[in-house]
C-alpha cells in the first residue's frame, strides 16, 4: 500500500487524489502497452500539486522532461482538463495524446517536448513574454535530472539569472536514475543544488511525494533570478517493484505486473 | 546589407511586440537598433540554442521575435530548436543569416553557409527571403512581420550597378534581356551578374532573372516565355546543389513539362583546392563569377 506521510484533513484529499491519478496512470500505460512508468510515478505528485493548487491565471507549465507525458495526461485529468475517454486515446492511432506532449490540440500544453534540454529556454521566452506584456502569471517548468547533461539548459540558466526572470520556477525531478545508468555513474553533477546556489539562485529541496511541501515550496517568490525547486523522487515511487529499478524507464507491464502494482498503489 | 537591415528594422521600433534577439553579434552595425528598442533588444549572448528557444517562447506569447547571427550560427548550431520549438508549432519567428554563401570569405569554412535554405527549407512553414540589394530590405521587412509563419532571412553583401536602380523587391525579378540564353541567379548573386550582363550586346546578353524567395514561387508568364526560347539556361546559387533552388526548379519544369533549354546548374562546391580566400575567391573557384557563369551559356563542354 502506497503510504504518503500527509497529516491533516486538507492533505487527505491530496493523498486521495495521489492514489486515484497513480491507479488511472497505471491503467493508461497497460491498456496501451506502454513503457516510461518508472519516470512518470516519479513526478506524477510534482505535477499534481502543480496542477491542482499551484497554476492560475496566466500562469503556464512546460514538461520538459516530456517522456512523462502520461504523468502530465493524468494530471491534466486529475484536475478536469482532459476526459477519461481523452485518456482512452492514449498512444492510439489518430490520437492527440502522443507518447510525449503534442505540439497542438490540448489547452495546457504550449510546446511539444520530448527532446531534453528545450523545456529551459522555452519557459524563459515564455517569462520574459510576460514581463513584456505586463502579465503578472508565472511560467513553471518541470525538468528530468538527466536533462541537465544537456548544454543547453545551462544556456538557459545563465540567461534567466542574467535577466532575473522572478517569474520562472524550475523543477527537477531528482530520481537519481537516467536512460542507462544513474545520475552518479552517467555524469554525477551532485550536488545539482549546489550548482544552481553557485549561480546565486534560490534553491529548494523538497520531497517530491509530498504535494503539501511542494505546494509551499511552489508559492515561493524568489528575487534575482528564477526560483529552483530540486524535488528529491523514487523512480517508480508507489510501486514496490519499480522503485529505483532501471528497466522501468523504459518497461511496459504485464497483466500479472499491472495486478501487483494496482495492489501496491491500493484504494483511494 | 546591415545597414539596409538595421535601418529597416528601425522603421519598426514603434511595434511593441517587435523583439530582436542577437547572439552576440552586431558590433558597428546594429547599435542603433539598440538604442531604439531599449529592452526589446536582447543580446542572448553565444547560446543560440538558448536563444531559438526563448525566441519561441515569446512569440507563443504573441511578440514578434527577429533571431540575428551570422548564418552558420543561426541555422546549423540550433537546428533542432529550430524544429521543435518553432516550426513544429508554426511561430512567427524571423531567423536572420548573416553573410550567407561564402559572405565571410576568409574567415574560412565553419563561417560559411553553404547549406542553410536547403537545410531550413525541410522544415514545415519555413518561408526564406534572399534579397539581392541593400534597397529590398525596405520591401522584405514589412513582408516578414506580416508573414506570420517561420522564416529565414539571408543577408548577404548588396551588388547593385552603380547606373541603375533595382526593381521593387518581388520573388522573381528580370534585370536584363537579350537573345543569349537565361540565367536564373538566386540573391545577390544577381547583383555580381547584373553589370557584366548589360555590358553585353543584345546578340550575347542573356535573360538575369533574379530569385529572391523559397520555396519555388510560382513561375511568371514572362519567365516561362524565357525559359521556352532559351537554347540555354543555366541556373546559379552560392548554396551546395542538395537542397537547392536549382533542383526545386528542375523538379517543377519536369513535373509540369515546362519547356525549357538545356539546364546548366552552378552552385557551391565547398573548397575544391582545400584553400581559402575572399568570398570571389570562393565564386570563381566554384564557376559562380560572372565570365564563368557567362561562359557556361555558350560552353558546349560544360553541358
Amino acid at each position: 500500500m502506497l503510504q504518503l506521510s500527509l497529516p491533516g484533513s486538507e492533505t487527505m484529499e491530496m493523498q486521495r487524489r495521489a492514489v486515484l491519478a497513480r491507479r488511472r496512470l497505471l491503467q493508461m500505460h497497460f491498456e496501451s502497452g506502454v513503457g516510461h512508468i518508472g519516470g512518470n510515478l516519479s513526478c506524477l505528485d510534482i505535477l499534481l500539486a502543480i496542477h491542482h493548487e499551484v497554476l492560475s491565471g496566466s500562469d503556464q507549465f512546460i514538461l520538459s522532461k516530456g517522456h512523462a507525458a502520461g504523468a502530465l495526461y493524468v494530471a491534466l485529468w486529475s484536475a478536469g482538463r482532459l476526459c477519461d475517454d481523452d485518456l482512452k486515446q492514449f498512444h492510439r492511432d489518430a490520437t492527440l495524446l502522443s507518447g510525449h506532449p503534442p505540439a497542438r490540440g490540448i489547452d495546457g500544453i504550449p510546446f511539444a517536448t520530448g527532446s531534453l534540454g528545450h523545456g529551459v529556454g522555452l519557459s524563459a521566452g515564455l517569462a520574459l513574454g510576460q514581463r513584456f506584456l505586463g502579465q503578472d502569471g508565472r511560467v513553471l517548468c518541470l525538468t528530468s535530472d538527466g536533462e541537465w547533461n544537456e548544454g543547453s539548459t545551462w544556456e538557459s540558466l545563465i540567461f534567466a539569472r542574467h535577466h532575473e526572470l522572478n517569474n520562472l520556477v524550475v523543477i527537477v525531478d531528482e530520481n537519481g536514475l537516467q536512460g542507462f545508468g544513474t545520475t552518479a555513474e552517467v555524469a554525477d553533477l551532485s550536488l545539482l543544488s549546489d550548482k544552481f546556489r553557485a549561480f546565486d539562485l534560490m534553491t529548494l529541496e523538497v520531497d517530491g511525494h509530498d504535494q503539501a511541501a511542494l505546494t509551499e515550496a511552489l508559492q515561493t517568490r524568489p528575487s534575482g533570478g528564477p526560483l529552483m525547486i530540486v524535488a528529491r523522487t523514487i523512480k517508480g515511487c508507489g510501486v514496490s517493484f519499480m522503485e529505483n529499478r532501471l528497466e522501468w524507464h523504459y518497461l511496459p507491464m504485464n497483466a500479472e505486473q499491472y495486478d501487483r502494482a494496482c495492489q501496491d498503489i491500493g484504494e483511494p | 546589407m546591415r545597414q539596409a537591415f538595421c535601418d529597416g528594422l528601425l522603421r519598426q521600433q514603434d511595434r511593441h511586440d517587435f523583439v530582436f534577439l542577437t547572439g552576440d553579434l552586431g558590433f558597428r552595425a546594429l547599435e542603433p537598433l539598440r538604442e531604439a528598442l531599449g529592452s526589446r533588444f536582447i543580446n542572448a549572448g553565444v547560446a543560440e540554442q538558448n536563444m531559438v528557444s526563448v525566441a519561441a517562447g515569446l512569440a507563443r506569447q504573441g511578440l514578434r521575435p527577429w533571431v540575428y547571427s551570422i548564418a552558420p550560427f543561426v541555422f546549423a548550431r540550433p537546428f533542432e530548436q529550430i524544429r521543435n520549438d518553432i516550426c513544429l508549432h508554426g511561430l512567427p519567428v524571423v531567423l536572420v543569416g548573416n553573410g550567407g554563401g561564402y559572405g565571410y570569405g576568409v574567415m574560412g569554412s565553419t563561417h560559411h553557409a553553404l547549406e542553410d535554405y536547403g537545410v531550413l527549407l525541410t522544415l514545415s512553414g519555413m518561408e526564406v527571403f534572399i534579397p539581392a540589394f541593400d534597397d529590398d530590405l525596405g520591401s522584405v521587412i514589412p513582408l516578414l512581420f506580416a508573414a506570420g509563419h517561420p522564416s529565414y532571412l539571408r543577408l548577404g553583401l548588396g551588388e547593385q550597378p552603380r547606373s541603375w536602380a533595382p526593381p521593387p523587391f518581388a520573388p522573381w525579378r528580370k534585370l536584363t534581356t537579350g537573345n543569349g540564353g537565361t540565367i536564373i541567379a538566386v540573391g545577390p548573386l544577381a547583383g555580381s551578374l547584373w553589370g557584366r550582363c548589360a555590358e553585353l550586346s543584345e546578340s550575347e546578353r542573356p535573360n538575369l532573372w533574379c530569385l529572391g524567395q523559397l520555396p519555388l514561387p510560382q513561375l511568371t508568364e514572362e519567365l516561362l516565355r524565357d525559359l521556352a526560347r532559351s537554347p540555354r539556361l543555366v541556373i546559379a546559387e552560392e548554396h551546395v546543389a542538395q537542397g537547392s533552388a536549382g533542383h526545386a526548379l528542375a523538379m517543377k519544369l519536369i513535373g509540369s513539362r515546362i519547356a525549357a533549354g538545356v539546364l546548366r546548374h552552378v552552385t557551391a562546391l565547398g573548397y575544391p583546392s582545400g584553400r581559402y580566400g575572399s568570398q570571389k575567391f570562393h565564386r570563381a573557384e566554384c564557376g559562380l563569377d560572372p565570365d564563368s557563369l557567362l561562359a557556361a551559356l555558350t560552353d558546349e563542354a560544360s553541358v
